[in-house]
């Protein structure tokens, strides 16, 4: 099985919306290890500015690969999940997630390109908010290693 | 709770070193991430599995190596919102054994700042029993 490289450049609607709770935020923000007051404690947050609890840096990879997963599980796109090694991340925020925020992602096949007996996929997930307004940019590249 | 001190850009110099921090993880650790982020594969928490697939034993999240290493960035400047922008490769898998877990020595280094935007860019170097685990990893944190 190979990637279908038919797949590079498509953009699709629209997931259905990701509601980020506070109690989420916690959860995650314990499991990597951050204690900034701002991700636990909603007067932290608002007495730095924020409109209610803030999501750690990495939290928007929860939201992305959900979006992601349009591709990834789709069969015809032939991704072997059992031979997939996350490459590359990056996020880039244009604001940052708060709780109470309803995120909805719109994917991009970026590029689908052959190396060295692998596939490389890069996957870009614009997270909008309920206005559509850009929250954070997800980019993310998988390596589908080849069949030996 | 207390309000806390965010780093200004005045304070902030090329060439700076961030505190430096090892981070233990364990395989309670990745049960927590697994269900905290939702990616709950087998090869991060079984380790017959992790075998199966060629692994020497249950590897860590690469994104639980990301979030943990980014708390040296965080703390450093004090207000996690002013993250803008982070990124890596992920080199080499972090092998969790069952006796006594990994750890994560991280390290930060102010590479660039930029007057006119007041952003600062931080590259990490993260590392496991010395070997790098993240590559080409970098943040950059919007400053006042």
């Amino acid at each position: 099985m190979a990637v279908n490289e038919d797949f590079q450049g498509r953009s699709y609607d629209p997931t259905t919306p990701f509601d980020v709770g506070r109690e989420h935020i916690r959860d995650f923000a314990a499991a990597v290890g951050a204690t900034d007051p701002i991700h636990h404690d909603v007067e932290a947050a608002r007495a730095a500015g924020y409109a209610d609890l803030v999501a750690p840096p990495t939290f928007a990879v929860i939201p992305g690969q959900r979006t992601d997963a349009q591709f990834v599980a789709d069969p015809d796109a032939g991704v072997d999940y059992t031979r997939v090694v996350h490459g590359e991340q990056r996020f880039t925020h244009h604001r940052p997630i708060v709780a109470g925020d309803e995120l909805r992602g719109v994917l991009h096949i970026d590029a689908i390109r052959a190396a060295g007996g692998h596939q490389m996929v890069t996957m870009r997930s614009e997270i909008i908010d309920a206005q559509d307004q850009p929250v954070a940019t997800s980019l993310s590249t998988i390596v589908v290693r080849g069949g030996e | 709770m207390s309000q806390q001190t965010v780093r200004q850009f005045s304070q902030v110099s090329e060439g700076e070193s961030l505190p430096e921090r090892s981070i233990p993880v364990t395989r309670a650790h990745l049960v927590h991430y697994a269900g905290a982020s939702g990616d709950r594969n087998v090869i991060h928490w079984d380790e017959r599995t992790a075998q199966a697939v060629g692994l020497p034993d249950v590897i860590a999240h690469g994104m639980l190596t990301m979030g943990a290493a980014v708390q040296v960035v965080t703390d450093w400047v004090g207000d996690a919102g002013r993250v803008i922008d982070y990124g890596t490769r992920f080199t080499k898998p972090v092998v969790v054994p069952h006796d006594g877990g990994a750890v994560l020595d991280v390290a930060g280094k102010v590479t660039t700042t930029d007057p006119e935007s007041k952003q600062a860019t931080v590259e990490l170097t993260v590392t496991c029993g010395g070997d790098k685990v993240l590559g080409r990893c970098r943040a950059v944190v919007q400053l006042d």
